[in-house]
């Protein structure tokens, strides 16, 4: 279990039907598995998944973990108007938000990543189901979380049978525009995310 | 073989008798029928099961000298289940009565009936909750008296035979506690079918039922059985009204469906399972 | 990444230490936590070592290889949420190694039919939650004076009746010791984390068998549900225990012979050795008896088979105890939050300590009487009213106050929560 060390807290959120759940499975994959860290994983589980808000968190440290949901987020996704409205307070002040621009009109902050992952998915991979997988790809990017290698492993073990190749695309395209946005906006990484990933 | 040798041969003689049946009860006279057609078919005591659940017909496993379960009310066939499919070598009977069967167990009864396991399920109906002192149970005709129907049953009975065909079952059919010699030839019958078969016996509870609806001694109900019984080829040929409240015996479902146990084994080879790789693994 | 991750370890760790990190303010590394975190981390790369590669799974997943692992070769069960994956899994499972998977037409039947499987010599179980668990109480029972090993998964979720589907709970707490009739004992324990999902199940297979008993493995929402990258453990590192069979000829076999060991050979049907099982209190032969000496006899024998080998069934793990004047003692998931209200106690130089069963029946009287010895309060957080806190009162016995905390509202217990406790205590 946990003995110190830091705790990046990362929350995928999203309408039901998104792929909200799995993108979290395939981070957890990626950081644990491939980038070996150590994850927990953890979903909205039920009625509310299927139809409403869903929601997927992810914890990741250098050392076990011991509570495993995420409260105080440093990182927080959200592909919905609904749910980034529901999850931005808890968000810490200097959290990572990355929102879908397609469904996200009304930004609480200016500093929120702004990417149309509808638009890409739709328009670059050419299926719009491949939103979820872009947008990991975009948070990699973006936040610097899980590496580009792990998170590609983590698409072809996870990515529904059938569907690898189309997910491979929709992951490179996220990685891409993710870096575009992070480039864009011209910060430094988060001081947290970067002392966990230099460990 | 002589008679005694039959009874030394296959009861618990030195175990758990005199028996709790009441005199002229008919769970001793089936007890001699399974113990015949387990004879007459040669069967391995050692892989032979008696399940039961509970009720007078529950204490026939302690007399017999196989593999005995003797299970809750109602969940015999649910425990045979179990007994089955882990081992399908072995040769299952499931004695129940007609509030084990139909009342508490008749949601795993229908589904045993679905599911077509190589089970043989006996039911002995005497209409009554016997051991519990005599209440009404689901095969209790529409009127009579019981302890919980001291006015008239207002419930209307099941017909075993129809509820299990309805439900399914691939094996079906009805005797009588008069008639031994035939009651015998089903249960080697029931054997013999692969899948799940379905006998009901007609029995008679004298103590709990009988006095209580009139209906006289125990000699005096087996004549009733005797001369109300009709065999089901000649039932064919009559009206529902001339068959009345008769009791129709015999064979109604004999059908090759296929069988679970067998399905399964199947599916396993089929999921790259090699049964002789691990036949001495068990 | 693993051995550069382990290499820079030590020299990051001082740049970690004066970091605010954590929800609830700044913390600070400790000298203990370091040395922990050193030999946890050690600990880690000795086990990755040894074991197969690493696995991202859930509660429920780690259950079942847990299962497989231990020798499962039936299943019988009913969909019910929030343990359906378990049943999913297994039936594809199953197959392909030579076993059964069934899904009954109720709970109870589930229960029958794995006792009927694990009479005819194959390991058995099941897996529901609350309303289902509530089914299968009677047959429950059964197992528990027939002896028939078995392992039933109850992973909790809010109750009575439907209650809450989803939401985690551990409101089946007491219904696990006395939701079926009649005095017994019982053997119920509870993993908190994926890794003990396995590792427990493992445990309470070898434990069912070795004892002639059902035992209960009580998850919750939250492990059933929750993904973490685990070490599956090799087959050599994962022993397994198999039921005594008896070598006696036949005609010498008493199946409920009073043995040394309280537990006594178990043949299983078709083995050549023709006995009778029955749910009526039985005398040494399985025959039903009425004998007072013989309904005694057996009852006691029911029970001293488990409270006697307390020392081998109860398990209990502490940590940060030894100094420790406040302790929480907490299980499944809770214990996950409480341990780390403990680090973040210890940071404002609170002298707190974890204590936490993983088995929670027979319950672990004697930690609790040491513990209430050395500390002077114990904190009881649980997702329930109050339940084991009942039971460390009674053994605490005015030695130390003990504190409940409960929460009933389908969240689990936040280390905020057990932390204000702490400070407040």
């Amino acid at each position: 279990m946990s003995v110190g060390g830091e705790r990046v807290k990362i929350r995928l959120a999203g309408s039901g039907g998104q792929g909200i759940i799995l993108a979290s499975i395939v981070l957890a994959e990626a950081s644990g598995i491939y980038d070996d860290r150590y994850v927990v994983q953890s979903q909205s589980y039920g009625p509310e998944a299927r139809g409403g808000n869903c929601k997927a968190e992810v914890v990741v440290s250098n050392h076990p973990i011991d509570f495993p949901k995420a409260i105080n987020l440093d990182i927080l996704l959200a592909l919905n108007q609904a749910s980034l409205d529901q999850y931005y307070y808890d968000l810490k002040p200097d959290g990572v938000l990355i929102v879908n621009t397609d469904s996200c009109r009304q930004l609480p902050v200016s500093s929120a990543y702004q990417l149309p992952m509808a638009t890409l998915a739709r328009e670059k991979v050419g299926l719009i189901q491949t939103m979820n997988i872009l947008s990991l790809g975009a948070l990699a990017a973006i936040t610097g979380i899980v590496s580009s290698k792990a998170l590609r492993e983590a698409v072809k073990t996870r990515a529904p049978k059938g569907t690898e190749e189309i997910n491979m695309t929709a992951v490179d395209i996220g990685l891409r525009e993710g870096k575009k946005a992070f480039e864009k906006m011209n910060r430094k990484r988060h001081e947290k995310i970067s002392r966990l990933i230099q460990m | 073989m002589q008679k005694t040798d039959l009874l030394y041969k296959y009861l618990r003689t030195d175990k758990k008798f005199p028996h709790l049946w009441c005199p002229g009860c008919g769970n001793g006279i089936l007890m001699g029928g399974l113990i015949r057609a387990i004879d007459r078919m040669e069967l391995d005591k050692d892989n032979v099961v008696v399940v039961s659940g509970i009720g007078c017909s529950g204490r026939l496993p302690v007399y017999v000298d196989f593999n005995t379960l003797h299970t809750t009310h109602g969940r015999a066939l649910a425990f045979a289940t179990g007994i089955k499919l882990a081992n399908p070598d072995l040769v299952v009977f499931v004695i129940m009565g007609d509030g084990d069967a139909t009342a508490i167990g008749g949601n795993h009864l229908i589904h045993m009936a679905r599911r077509n396991i190589d089970i043989n399920a006996i039911v002995i109906n005497n209409n009554v909750f016997g051991m519990t002192g005599g209440q009404y149970s689901p095969t209790t005709p529409s009127g009579a008296k019981s302890t919980t129907s001291v006015l008239g049953n207002l419930e209307r009975p099941f017909d075993i035979c129809k509820l299990a065909m309805g439900a399914g079952t691939s094996w079906v059919a009805r005797s009588t506690v008069y008639h031994v010699r035939r009651l015998t030839d089903l249960i080697c019958k029931a054997v013999e079918h692969d899948g799940f078969s379905m006998l009901e016996v007609t029995s008679y509870c004298p103590t709990n039922f009988g006095r209580r609806n009139k209906m006289g001694t125990a000699p005096k109900v087996m004549r009733w059985i005797k001369d109300n019984s009709i065999p089901v080829d000649k039932a064919k040929d009559m009206t529902p009204e001339e068959i009345g409240d008769k009791l129709v015996t015999g064979i109604f479902v004999d059908r090759d469906d296929p069988e679970y146990c067998t399905l399964y084994s199947e599916l396993r080879i089929k999921e790259g399972y090699d049964p002789h790789e691990h036949e001495h693994g068990k | 990444m693993a051995k550069k991750t382990a290499g820079k370890t030590a020299k990051k760790k001082k740049k970690t230490r004066k970091k605010p990190e954590s929800a609830i303010g700044p913390r600070v590394v400790s000298d203990e936590e370091e040395k922990a975190v050193v030999k946890l981390r050690k600990r880690a790369k000795n086990k990755r070592k040894e074991s197969r590669p690493a696995v991202l799974l859930s509660g429920n997943e780690a259950c079942v290889m847990g299962a497989l692992a231990a020798g499962v070769g039936f299943f019988a069960g009913y969909p019910i949420t929030p343990a359906t994956e378990i049943a999913e899994l297994l039936s594809q499972e199953l197959p392909a190694r030579g076993g059964t998977f069934i899904q009954m037409e109720d709970e109870i039947s589930s229960m029958a039919a794995i006792i009927g499987a694990s009479i005819a010599g194959i390991k058995a179980m099941t897996a529901t939650s609350g309303p289902g668990f509530s089914l299968m109480q009677e047959n429950l029972g059964f197992s528990i004076i027939a002896e028939i090993p078995c392992v039933v998964v109850n992973v909790m979720r809010g109750g009575p009746s439907t209650g809450t589907p989803t939401s985690p709970s551990q409101g089946d707490v007491m219904q696990a010791r006395w939701g079926t009739h009649g005095e017994h004992s019982i053997i119920v324990l509870s993993p908190n984390s994926v890794e003990e999902a396995y590792t427990l199940t493992v445990k309470a297979f070898n434990l069912s068998e070795k004892y002639r008993t059902p035992v209960i493995l009580l998850l919750d929402e939250v492990i059933a549900h929750m993904r973490e990258k685990i070490h599956l453990p090799s087959e050599e590192d994962t022993p397994v225990f198999n039921r005594v069979k008896p070598t006696v000829p036949p005609e010498w076999y008493e199946p409920y012979e009073d043995t040394p060991s309280l537990v006594p050979p178990m043949a299983a049907f078709g083995d050549g050795y023709r006995y009778h099982i029955t749910g009526l209190v039985h005398d040494t032969h399985g025959f039903p008896t009425n004998k007072q000496n013989e309904i005694k006899a057996h009852l006691l024998r029911l029970r001293s088979k488990i409270e006697k080998n307390r020392r081998e069934i109860v398990m209990v793990e502490s940590e940060m105890i030894d100094d420790a004047r406040i302790a929480v003692f907490a299980y499944g998931s809770v214990s996950r939050a409480a341990r780390r209200a403990i680090v973040l106690a210890r940071s404002t130089g609170r002298k707190a300590g974890l204590v936490r069963p993983k088995t929670l029946w027979p319950f672990p009287e004697v930690a609790i009487e040491q513990l209430a010895a050395h500390v002077d309060v114990i904190i009881v957080p649980e997702m329930n009213l109050g339940q084991i806190v009942r039971e460390v009162e009674r053994k605490a016995a005015g030695k130390c106050r003990v504190v409940p905390l409960n929460r009933i509202d389908g969240k689990l217990i936040s280390p905020e929560e057990i932390l204000r406790e702490i400070l407040e205590v």
